[in-house]
């Protein structure tokens, strides 16, 4: 019994190649299906995102299982096998559990850290419980994924500052402002990423927008896309002192806010704050207004900068974050082991009551005369003598399975108990990952 | 005496807070999230806890003994007991750890001076004289720690203020409170610190009329006092009228509470 996983991501394959196996909820159950349907396939789960696609399954044989999700894979495929082949990676036992941890935990995706990937494994997982592809380890391993994604949540700041230009717009208004539900934010123009970083903004609790943009029919369709106020082009500089956040996005070649309406706009905010924020290019804000006090001006590169230090931060808890995902993967090693020694002890608790049946058999043929009373005592003797005999390897068993040399243990028992080999292959010694 | 040790446990352990709050600065990953608190954070909070209960044992022990709060020394000790008291409340409502490498340093200078000064007893009749200094004296600290407040919020904020406009992207900035919050501190402490003192100042007229014969004595003490007074007074009322908020309000409290120490430091 083993672990693997089979799949392809945004590094190894491009959006062409991964789009054609982005299953929808339709037919990754019917690929569930087809999966349990395969004798060498005894439990599997199918992740799908926009990023990766991913089987995971629990395979009696490492290797014909491999080949199995193999060509699964390629059966998905028309005429692109060779492509599908090189992107494709494999993983089983101890480097499979880490990936799936480090998936889970975002540590893999293309922006480390983005907490969407969470809900899609406990999705796919969800799905694959409710079409009973999944069982004994693929629960107890897609639950630990969840946890430990959770406590490198809680343990690390993986997650934690804005890593978009529009989120960082947000953050630095939270350091000037701290809550921004009683703020104004002022809208020029209607660029792309202007518009995005309003929508944030609304979603951080903003509830008062104004509009400007020179067509003032567009200014109005703004006004109520926003639930905002259309606010002329040309009454914009008073307007601005009303705002305690502008958001500037225009296509004008110039500065559209100059340096002395800005020092008239703080007198008449009677020194509160104000925060610019200058998404064109060229910019339309003058860079001179920096330098009054209170006033505080945010261009496209000073908003990249923040986002490029957030992203080192979170480079760096990451870090941290694979220390936890190997201390997990231990851990659920040991689960693992633990597992492989129950057959093991149940299989020479058997053995040896069957030898004392027979053997009993033999005796009490051999000596009819016995009383019942007599034959009661002679039972008792050799369900001790057994007992006592068993006790000491049955216990080192169970404690030594979780061990580092536990294979080897169970092996050796295997061997000297004479028991039959159910396990071929034993699992997890992780040394070999396929790729 | 046990109040003395009790004194100068507090004190130890307000040297080891101010330390491990200051070590704490130069951690790196730590930003100003709701989570856990760093191993440096968790020993400083210990040391400074166990500092605050002894430093209280000491000022109960104190109150048992005699008028309390009637020495320059008892002053200095229940003003940095006081401003303890008052981070540990920001601390728990706000959560701005950072606070602590700013406000400790403050608590032990002066528990340390108060330990430097001489012991001497007052030389007023302890019946009435000596309740009314002790009301002059707790009122005035009272204001005082009030104005530091504003001085310690009024430093944050210039520091906060000038990482983001150099567009600095340091971890400080994720420790250090947001401008708006920093800048109600300023007021809130105004809004309290100036009444305390006021009253503070006409009980210290009341006990002068006792101890001296006279209201007003045109002493060099009573003038800085008065000046200070009226200095934060301004403030506030530029504060409300003429926009004297922001910047402007955080580097006033900072001059201010640097203009109450020196009145202090010249005093002694």
């Amino acid at each position: 019994m083993n672990i693997i996983v089979a799949g392809l991501n945004h590094r190894t394959a491009p959006v062409e190649l991964r789009e054609q196996f982005a299953f929808s909820e339709a037919t990754t159950e019917k690929a569930l299906y087809q999966l349990r349907e395969n004798p060498l396939i005894e439990e599997a789960l199918i992740l799908s995102t926009c990023n990766r696609v991913e089987i995971y399954a629990v395979v009696k044989d490492t290797e014909l299982g491999c080949g199995a999700l193999k060509q699964f894979f390629l059966g998905q495929t028309n005429n692109q096998e060779v492509a599908v082949s090189t992107a494709l990676y494999l993983y089983e036992s101890n480097a499979c559990l880490k990936h799936l941890f480090r998936v889970a935990s975002s540590l893999d995706s293309m922006m480390i850290g983005e907490p969407q990937i969470l809900g899609q494994i406990k999705d796919a997982f969800d799905l694959a419980m409710l079409h009973k592809s999944t069982s004994l380890i693929l629960n107890k391993v897609f639950k630990k994924a969840i946890s430990v994604a959770k406590r490198v949540r809680t343990e690390t700041k993986i997650a934690e500052n804005a890593v978009s230009i529009s989120f960082a717009a947000v953050a630095l208004a939270k350091k000037i402002f701290g809550d921004l539900r009683k703020k104004t934010v002022m809208l020029i123009g209607a660029g792309e990423m202007a518009e995005l970083a309003a929508r944030h903004f609304i979603s951080s609790g903003v509830q008062s927008i104004l509009v400007a943009n020179r067509n003032y029919d567009r200014t109005v369709e703004l006004a109520l896309e926003y639930h905002g106020t259309p606010v002329s082009f040309e009454d914009f500089p008073v307007e601005m002192a009303k705002s305690d956040i502008v958001l500037c996005s225009t296509g004008a070649p110039h500065y559209l806010v100059s340096r002395d309406a800005v020092s008239k706009v703080i007198a008449a905010r009677q020194n509160r704050p104000i925060f610019f924020i200058d998404i064109s290019v060229p910019r339309n804000i003058d860079p001179a207004i920096n330098e009054l006090d209170n006033v505080f001006l945010y261009d496209i590169d000073d908003l990249k900068l923040s986002v490029e230090a957030n992203i080192r931060t979170r480079e760096n808890e990451a870090l941290k974050a694979e220390e936890i995902v190997a201390e997990e993967v231990l851990q659920i090693i040991c689960w693992f082991r633990s597992l492989d020694a129950v057959p093991l002890i149940v299989a020479l608790k058997e053995r040896s009551e069957l030898i004392r049946q027979e053997e009993m058999k033999r005796v009490f043929d051999k000596l009819s005369a016995l009383s019942e009373k007599e034959r009661e005592v002679i039972d008792g003797l050799t369900v001790s003598i057994v007992n006592k005999l068993l006790h000491g390897p049955l216990t080192l068993l169970k404690k030594e399975a979780e061990g580092k040399n536990g294979n080897l243990l169970l092996e050796a028992a295997q061997k000297m108990f004479l028991l039959e080999e159910k396990n071929q292959t034993l699992p997890f010694d992780g040394k070999k990952e396929s790729v | 005496m046990s109040q003395i040790l009790f004194f100068r446990t507090a004190l130890f352990f307000y040297f080891l807070g101010c330390l491990f709050f200051l070590l704490g600065l130069r951690d790196k990953t730590e930003t100003n999230s709701k989570g856990s608190l760093s191993a440096i954070q968790r020993l400083a909070f210990t040391g400074t806890g166990i500092g605050f209960l002894c430093h209280a044992v000491a000022l109960v022990m104190q109150f048992q003994l005699a008028v309390p709060f009637s020495t320059l020394r008892e002053a200095l000790s229940f003003f940095s007991w006081v401003i303890v008291l008052i981070f540990f409340f920001v601390e728990m409502r706000f959560r701005v750890h950072v606070m602590g490498s700013l406000i400790l340093p403050i608590a032990f200078l002066s528990l340390i001076s108060a330990a430097i000064l001489p012991q001497s007893s007052p030389s007023v009749d302890p019946a009435l004289k000596g309740t009314l200094l002790g009301i002059h004296t707790t009122l005035s600290v009272l204001g005082i720690a009030a104005f530091a407040i504003a001085a310690v919020s009024g430093v944050m904020y210039l520091l906060q203020e000038g990482l983001l406009k150099s567009k600095q992207f340091s971890p400080l900035s994720y420790k250090l409170p947001s401008l708006a919050l920093l800048d109600q501190w300023n007021k809130t402490a105004l809004f309290w610190g100036i009444p305390l003192l006021t009253l503070g100042i006409i009980s210290g007229a009341f006990w002068s009329q006792y101890a001296v014969g006279a209201f007003w004595s045109n002493s060099p003490k009573q003038l800085l006092s008065l000046g200070a007074w009226f200095f934060y007074l301004v403030m506030f009322q530029g504060r409300t009228t003429a926009g004297w908020r922001a910047r402007r309000a955080a580097f006033l409290a900072i001059v201010g509470f640097v203009g109450v120490l020196f009145i202090f430091a010249t005093l002694t």
